[in-house]
This record gives structure tokens, C-alpha cells and sequence, in this order.
């Protein structure tokens, strides 16, 4: 029994849920919008068991509640919910059958980026003949984790493979209802990463989702979520830095880390989606919650480059609840042309001795606009817990603007809090003095904005901070003129 | 080497350059000195391209080629050198990045490869044990935080790094003590060859003690009012500018 889109939407909107419906439907795609039986047809499609089908029921009913925050400092045309389509399977069929029917403009920023050919057809959707290096490089590090009883898989997988793990921690640091964004990915969430790192183990790589087999290019709906057993550590990479297209709009992923007593995660972002072209049309909105759970002793350590997006948001968040447990977030956030980011970080300081350390490097050029925004929270039983903030903003011309928002709430006298804050431009005498020793204007800019950035770029695992370099310098190019 | 031939410069429509000659040869060392405000920083801002001035009438030459359609990068691949006044702050770029980057971009224009990493690094190596500079200092952030002194000496450092055809040295001596002048000097005269050439713009007659000009011009109200030798200096040293500025006046 085949169902024609117009039929199947009709079905939707006027007959109950019956057992058994879905797997009439062929069409890997489903209908427009979203409602309960939406929220049930896509845990049913991804075979999940029942207490996950609840437990997304729950977030949409959440989310049907909820509002849209306004209190960003960006504005935007907000995404019609009931227009976009939830599901849709990863698709196996190749979007372009040569690199001659990409778009010349990323092939060239490709190329610059250093990303091999065949690198470049997997990014793009190009069909690609089975590259047996790479399958073997795969096989080899599975190997390696599973000697070490490191599970790292989709999502999906974690939830069918290791339910209990997922029951136990799905949620617990960022709730379904948390916020907007978060409730709504809790309850359509499609794919995303699990990891877990058993009790004493030190993760031997870094771990990065560009890398995960069963799955090619990230989801609109990513969940993450990454587990650190006791005295365990890792260091794990989300994103690349090739330019991301996407025909979907708005993404909206939520990470959670665990880290229990004495275990610490190294979490590394690169983001780098399409923030629409000069004129500031298309673009993702990107809205993120990301958060992380140290317990006794542990660390958390988050570090991001941002560079994409037509709109972000996102606060990547530490919640230091054991005894002298520690936070960290490093961020390097660029804006250009027209678009605008909203970032920062929240401390939540609960137990005693917790200290925490932001570095946020804002660059803004163009007409864009780019805002740090800051929480550090110290909890009325978090004795001597200690904050260093340092929130540093570099303007290019004088059409962009940035701005930071801190807020601070101290309720134990003991704390600790210092911050500081400066705003700088690119001098016209600081241009010309690089190119009186022969450098010239762009690469001064990139040379100048490298420095800025160096204590962010300095955390970034090796070949990161090498990629991340030269992404600065593509996002910034034809900034200054 | 240089050849500066009726040159009016000004900004925000106040002329300030007035119609300058200079010539400078190959193996000279030329002294420019004057008054405050008499235009010799613009002087050696616009040879090194500065857009910031609007060049009127008038040529810069640099060995036979017109300078005025090259652009600063361009200049300083030709070999133009200006050690700043007030040289800037570039935080988080260390001084051994900065001269790869300088060095390397310039190598690029002239179709060579980059400077392979021994041989920069026993470069840095000679260069700073020249000019007495500790190690650790060239991993610090450029001019961030370096005192006075400091900010010339690596102007210097970077001189002798960049091994320049033409020179201009602005104020080089003003901020160092006696014995880092007495360092800087000894080493800006290592770098002097016959092909080479350099122009040092001073206000104290002491550096020319060590830094021997062949000619000494003096620069006022944006024009050359006087040209001697070495002897000149001297009497500047005694007798100031106000005898020049009556006679310029006439
Ligand atoms: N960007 C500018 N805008 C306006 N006036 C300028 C500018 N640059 C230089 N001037 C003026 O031009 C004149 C010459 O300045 P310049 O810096 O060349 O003098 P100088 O001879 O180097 O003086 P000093 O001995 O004090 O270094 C001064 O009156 C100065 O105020
Ligand atoms: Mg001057």
C-alpha cells in the first residue's frame, strides 16, 4: 500500500496512530511539520524501543508549551516549525555525479583548505569509488577503542547496542525541557554521537566525528552525548573545517558530557556552516545547547572556533557540581558580512573549591555582529570557588560591532570572580608597518588576527589549530578594502 | 640608489613635504636632521609608500625605477627598509613569526621558496647574538610591552634580518641607553656595504659618532635648507637651528 504526500498528510492530520502504519510508508522523506505522530513515526522509523518513543512524546509536549526566546542579541525571520520536514534517511544516493558539478566557489576554498581530492567528493556528495585507505584507517581504530572497551558509535546504534547506558544518562545534564531548541531536538532528534570511556581508561586518539563510520555529514537534529567513567580522559573533535552546506535551515543540536570524578573531556569545536553569501542571504541558524556534568575532581575543558552560521547561538556550559572540579571554555567566534553570533558560556559553580576559566576571542568584520554573553553562578555552598574571565573583542572597520554581556551571581562570599574585557580594532598603522616589511594587507590581517586568537588556537589539539589557522584567514578574506 | 626629485607631499590638504631633492648613492650613509615637525618622519613614510600622504609633484626613484604606482609591500620587496619612529604592537605574534612571515612573503614576490627552517633559525641565530638580543625576547609578542629601547633595537634586528638595499633609520638612537647605542651603531655599520645605503634621521650629533655620515642634510619646513658633511653636524650641536631658520627665511 503506497501513500501519495498529499494523502499520507491528510492521514496525519485526521487519523489516530495505529500500530504498524509506518512501515507502509515508502517515501524515505516525512511530510512537512510536526505533531505527535511525527515525534512517534521517527522514533519508530529508527526501530528505537518504547521508553525512547515516550521519552521524545514527553519533550514535544514540552516544546507545544514553550516559546521562542527573544533575548538574544540577534534578530532573524523565525523559522516556521509546521514548514520543515523532520526526518529524512541519510541519503545514500551521490547529489553530484563529478567535482565539475560542484560549486566552483567551495571547490576553492576546498583548495585552500589543503582537503585531498577525494576528501573533497565526500564533502561535496560526490559520488566516490570505495577508497579502501579509508575503510581500513576505520576498521584499524575501532579495533584499537574496542581493545579498550571504548564505545563510540551513532546514536542510534548506542541507543539499539547500549540502552542501559543511554537510560541512564539521556537528559540528565541538558533536561528535555531546558530550553526551546533543546526541547525540541529531544523530541525529533535524528542522529548524533555516543561515546563512552570506561572506568581509568585514557582515550589513545582523538576523537572526532569526522571520522565515525555508518555516517557522512552531520544531521540537522544532532545529539551528542559523551560519557567519562571514572579517572577516564578524552579528547574528542565535533565538525571539520570544510565549509557545510545544508539545505536545512535551522539546526538545532544539543551535546551533553559527563565527566565523573576525576575523569576529563577535551571537547573541540570547529564550526563552519554556510553563513550565507555577502549580501547576508541564506545561511544556517545555528542554535546549540551544549553542556557538560563534572563530578569530584573533574574537568571539563570546552574549545571552539566558530567561524559559520548565518545566526548562533550558543552558551557551551560547565556545571561544576563535585569538589574541586573545573571548567574551561575557549572560543574564537568571527563574524562577517551580515552575520551575527550570540555566545558565551555559563559557570555554574556548586561545589567548593570549583574554579573555572573563560578566554572568549571575538573578531567581527563587515556589517556584522558578534556578542559574548557569560554566566558565572556561584552556589551559596561553593566555598572559595574562583573565576578568571577574559572576554577580548577585535573590530575590522567600522560597521560591525561587539558586544559582552556578563553576568555574574555570587551568592557565596568566599568566591573569587575577575574579569576583564577589552575591545581593540585593526590599526591602519599596525597594516602598514607588516607591509613595510613586505606583508601584504591580507595576510597582515590574518597575521594580526592569529595573534589575537592564539590562546584559543594554542588549546585546539595540533592538526586542528593548523586547519582552524587557515580558516580564520578564509573567513576574513576580502574583509578589509 | 635613491633619487628624490621635487617631492611635495601632504595630508588632509596641508602640504608638508615642499619640494624635496635627495640623492642618495649606493655605499653612502646619508644624516637627515631638523626641527620637530619639519617633516622628516613623512619624509621617510612616503619613500616606504605610505598612502596616507597624497604625493603631489615630484619623483621617488629607486634605482632608475618611478615608486609612485608600488605599493608598500611591493617597496619593501624591492629592498626598502624603514626602521620606525614609533614602531607598532602586534600582540600574539611573536618576533621570530613576524620575520619567517616578513622574510617568506618576501621571498614569494621574488619567486623563491620559503627560507628552508635551519637556515632561518641559524640566521635569527647570527642576527641576534649581533645585536645582543636574548633568545627569549624574540618569542615574546612583537614591540608588546618592550621598552623604548627595546622596540629600536629589534627595529634593528629586524634590519639586519631583512638585509635591505635602502635603509631609513627614524629615530633610531632616541630610547637607548648609551651602551645599547653604542650596540645598535656597531651593527647597523656591520650591515653597511658598498651596495647598500642608508639614511638615518637623527636629532643628537652622538650617533653620527658612531654611524660616520658622508652627508648630513637639514630638513625645515618641508625642504632641504642645508646640505654638508659630517662637520655639519657638529655645528648644529652648537649652534642649533635658529641661524638656519633665518637664513631659510630670506
Ligand atoms: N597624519 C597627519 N595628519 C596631520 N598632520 C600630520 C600628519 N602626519 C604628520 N603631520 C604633520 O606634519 C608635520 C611633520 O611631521 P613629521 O612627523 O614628519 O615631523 P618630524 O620631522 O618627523 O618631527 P619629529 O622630529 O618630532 O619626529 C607635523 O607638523 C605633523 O603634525
Ligand atoms: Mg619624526
Amino acid at each position: 500500500m503506497a501513500y501519495t504526500e498529499e494523502e499520507l498528510k491528510k492521514e496525519l492530520e485526521t487519523k489516530e496512530y495505529e500500530y504498524g502504519f509506518y512501515t507502509d510508508i515508502e517515501s524515505d522523506t516525512l511530510p512537512k511539520g510536526l505533531n505527535e505522530d511525527i515525534v512517534i513515526a521517527i522514533s519508530k522509523k529508527k526501530e528505537e524501543p518504547e521508553w525512547m518513543t515516550e521519552w521524545r512524546l514527553e519533550a514535544f509536549r514540552a516544546w507545544k508549551e514553550m516559546e521562542e526566546p527573544e533575548w538574544a542579541n540577534v534578530t532573524y525571520e523565525k523559522p516556521d516549525f509546521q514548514n520543515i520536514s523532520y526526518y529524512s534517511a541519510p541519503n545514500k544516493k551521490p547529489k553530484y555525479n563529478s567535482l565539475d558539478e560542484v560549486d566552483p566557489e567551495l571547490l576553492e576554498t576546498f583548495k585552500k583548505l589543503g582537503i585531498s581530492v577525494d576528501e573533497q567528493k565526500k564533502l561535496a556528495g560526490v559520488a566516490v569509488d570505495i577508497v579502501m585507505d579509508s575503510v581500513s584507517v576505520a576498521t584499524t581504530f575501532k579495533k584499537t577503542l574496542a581493545e579498550k572497551g571504548i564505545i563510540f558509535c551513532s546514536i542510534s546504534e548506542a541507543i539499539q547496542e547500549h540502552p542501559e547506558l543511554v537510560k541512564k544518562y539521556l537528559g540528565t545534564v541538558v533536561p528535555k525541557k531546558d530550553n526551546f531548541y533543546a526541547a525540541l531536538n529531544s523530541a525529533v532528534f535524528s542522529d548524533g554521537s555516543f561515546c563512552y570511556i570506561p572506568k581509568g581508561v585514557r582515550c589513545p586518539m582523538e576523537l572526532s566525528t569526522y571520522f565515525r563510520i555508518n555516517q557522512a555529514g552531520t544531521g540537522q537534529f544532532e545529539r551528542t552525548l559523551v560519557i567519562a567513567e571514572e579517572g577516564s580522559y578524552v579528547s574528542y573533535l565535533e565538525g571539520c573545517t570544510a565549509p557545510m552546506r545544508d539545505e536545512n535551515q535551522l539546526h538545532a543540536a544539543v551535546v551533553e558530557l559527563i565527566a565523573l570524578d576525576n575523569a576529563e573531556i577535551k571537547y573541540s569545536t570547529v564550526q563552519n556552516w554556510y553563513p550565507g553569501n555577502n549580501e547576508g542571504k541564506g545561511g544556517v541558524f545555528n542554535f546549540v545547547t551544549k553542556r557538560g556534568l563534572c563530578e569530584k575532581n573533574a574537568k571539563i575543558s570546552w574549545t571552539q572556533v566558530e567561524t559559520g552560521s548565518a545566526v548562533t547561538w550558543k552558551y557551551p556550559s560547565c556545571v561544576l557540581k563535585g569538589d574541586n572540579s573545573i571548567g574551561e571554555f575557549y572560543s574564537i567566534a568571527v563574524t562577517n558580512n551580515f552575520q551575527q553570533a550570540d555566545t558565551g558560556t555559563k559557570m555554574i559553580h556548586l561545589g567548593k573549591n570549583t574554579k573555572s576559566t573563560i578566554i572568549s576571542k571575538g573578531i567581527s568584520a563587515g556589517q556584522s555582529q558578534n556578542s559574548y554573553r557569560g554566566l558565572v553562578q556561584v552556589n551559596s555552598r561553593a566555598e572559595n570557588a574562583r573565576n578568571f574571565s577574559q572576554c577580548d573583542s577585535l573590530l575590522m572597520g567600522n560597521r560591525c560591532g561587539a558586544h559582552t554581556f556578563p553576568y555574574i551571581e555570587a551568592k557565596n562570599k568566599t568566591a573569587q570572580i575577575e574579569h576583564e574585557a577589552t575591545t581593540s580594532k585593526i590599526g591602519e598603522d599596525q597594516i602598514f608597518y607588516c607591509n613595510q616589511r613586505g606583508i601584504d594587507t591580507e595576510k597582515a590581517i590574518a597575521l594580526i588576527v592569529n595573534g589575537f586568537s592564539k590562546e584559543v588556537l594554542n588549546k585546539l589539539p595540533m592538526e586542528f589549530a593548523v586547519e582552524a589557522q587557515k580558516l580564520l584567514e578564509i573567513s576574513l578574506e576580502g574583509s578589509v578594502g | 640608489m635613491l633619487e628624490i626629485k621635487n617631492l611635495h607631499a601632504s595630508v588632509e590638504d596641508k602640504e608638508i613635504l615642499k619640494g624635496i631633492n635627495l640623492k642618495v648613492n649606493a655605499g653612502e650613509v646619508h644624516a637627515i636632521m631638523g626641527p620637530n615637525g619639519s617633516g622628516k618622519s613623512t619624509l621617510a613614510e612616503v619613500i616606504a609608500g605610505q598612502e596616507e600622504f597624497e604625493v603631489g609633484e615630484g619623483n621617488i626613484l629607486l634605482e632608475g625605477e618611478d615608486l609612485e604606482e608600488l605599493s608598500p609591500e611591493e617597496r619593501a620587496h624591492k629592498g626598502v627598509f624603514l626602521s620606525f619612529q614609533y614602531p607598532v604592537e602586534i600582540p600574539g605574534v611573536s618576533v621570530t613569526n613576524f620575520m619567517k612571515t616578513a622574510i617568506n612573503e618576501s621571498r614569494k614576490a621574488q619567486g623563491l621558496e620559503d627560507m628552508p627552517a635551519s637556515e632561518m633559525l641559524k640566521k635569527i641565530r647570527e642576527k641576534s647574538e649581533m645585536l645582543e638580543i636574548d633568545r627569549k625576547f624574540l618569542s615574546r609578542s612583537l614591540n608588546e610591552g618592550f621598552s623604548g629601547g627595546e622596540k629600536k633595537r629589534n627595529e634593528i634586528f629586524q634590519m639586519a634580518m631583512m638585509e635591505p638595499k635602502l635603509a631609513i633609520l627614524d629615530e633610531t638612537d632616541s630610547g637607548l641607553d648609551i651602551d645599547a647605542l653604542r650596540i645598535v651603531a656597531n651593527g647597523v655599520n656591520k650591515l653597511r656595504s658598498k651596495d647598500n645605503a642608508i639614511i638615518v634621521i637623527t636629532h643628537y650629533q652622538r650617533l653620527l659618532e658612531y654611524i660616520i655620515p658622508d652627508f648630513v642634510h637639514v630638513l625645515y619646513n618641508g625642504k632641504i635648507v642645508k646640505s654638508g658633511t659630517k662637520e655639519l653636524a657638529l655645528e648644529l650641536e652648537e649652534k642649533g637651528y635658529d641661524w638656519l631658520k633665518e637664513e631659510a627665511a630670506v
